[in-house]
């Protein structure tokens, strides 16, 4: 005997993303949830981003990694809010995760929430967590590749972080064709804004600022 | 890796269908927008081993991943998006719109008929 049934089988998740979601535009905040390989720079990013815009926009941070909370602690250094969601062995962050730590987050102060997903390219883009939108960053070292290899991340990205450009400086160490990666993301996702960014040295980083600047102002100015 | 959340989930729903069919189930067929990147061979071993002790132990797991799809800019066609060169297959227009992707499903549970 066969039966048609036709359910979710995340639907669990998604009722989770979706009180999320309704839980951040209640409160006009924009959530980010920002995808990569382990070692492209995340942490790097959030902590030159944080001290850049502290006189502009308030931002809270959600760390996801399998072990530890040595983000967590790179993030309170710069007297940002941040909770730490230690998955144990899980490859993604969970929205049901997310909701937990929404509601230790100071919320009624933020502008932003970045939550920062476990490094891992493929399995974090399958689980809607309640975001505004995804950010994926791809660091130079990793190759130019990646856009075609993983394709899922990049289609559903609004920004492509592009980083460790300093290392390109350096010559013979890494070969990356910024121009192709780029081209590559855009075959899948035509509107994809693309900042190539040295967290490290603060080369490029201004793009991304205006861009954060430009959606919390676009959020709460409605 | 993601397959063994899945196959929790998945495992969760067809054991909620079984109950309230209060039947056994044998198979399922189940169906997944490629952008979900799920791997035939590893969710069906990630379900054999969580499956083992409860009445889904042993079910036959089928698995259809539906295509990317796309609209295009310049005609307005939908089409399926053939990676990693997608093309409207109407006018050969790379400018396309993708659409969201189909999400994890299940579709079907047969079940043992006494």
């Amino acid at each position: 005997m066969k039966v048609n049934v036709g359910k979710r089988i995340l639907s669990a998740n998604e009722e989770y993303a979706l009180k999320n979601r309704q839980f951040l535009t209640e409160r006009k905040i924009l959530c980010l949830n920002m995808i990569s390989s382990p070692g492209s720079g995340k942490t790097t990013i959030l902590v030159r981003t944080i001290n850049a815009l502290k006189n502009e926009i308030t931002i809270g941070v959600i760390e996801g990694d399998i072990q530890t909370d040595l983000d967590a602690e790179k993030i309170r250094a710069t007297e940002a809010p941040v909770v730490q969601i230690e998955t144990k062995g899980a490859c993604h962050l969970s929205a049901a995760q997310v909701n937990t730590a929404l509601n230790r987050l100071p919320t009624d102060n933020l502008d932003l929430i970045i939550i920062e997903n476990v490094g891992n390219l493929v399995c974090p883009s399958a689980f809607e967590l309640g975001e505004t939108g995804k950010i994926a960053v791809l660091s130079v070292a990793e190759g130019d590749d990646k856009p075609v290899k993983y394709p899922a991340i990049f289609a559903r990205s609004k920004v492509l972080l592009i980083n460790k450009t300093d290392l390109l400086k350096v010559g013979a160490a890494v070969d990356f064709d910024i121009e192709r990666a780029k081209a590559d993301a855009r075959k899948l996702n035509k509107g994809i804004e693309i900042f190539a960014t040295s967290a490290k040295t603060g080369e490029g980083m201004a793009g991304w600022h205006n861009w954060l600047k430009k959606q919390v102002k676009n959020l709460q100015g409605a | 890796m993601h397959e063994t959340m899945v196959a929790q989930s998945l495992l969760a729903t067809i054991s909620d269908e079984s109950a309230k069919q209060n039947a056994k189930p044998i198979s399922a067929k189940i169906s997944c927008g490629t952008l979900n990147a799920i791997n035939n061979e590893v969710l069906c071993f990630a379900f054999e081993a969580i499956a083992k002790g409860t009445m889904c132990e042993g079910i036959k797991l089928e698995v259809e991943h539906k295509p990317i799809r796309g609209r295009c800019k310049n005609c307005k066609e939908n089409f399926d998006v053939a990676l990693p060169e997608p093309r409207c297959p109407k006018c050969d227009s790379g400018e396309f719109d993708l659409l969201p992707d189909a999400p994890l499903m299940l579709e079907e549970i047969e079940f043992e008929t006494e």
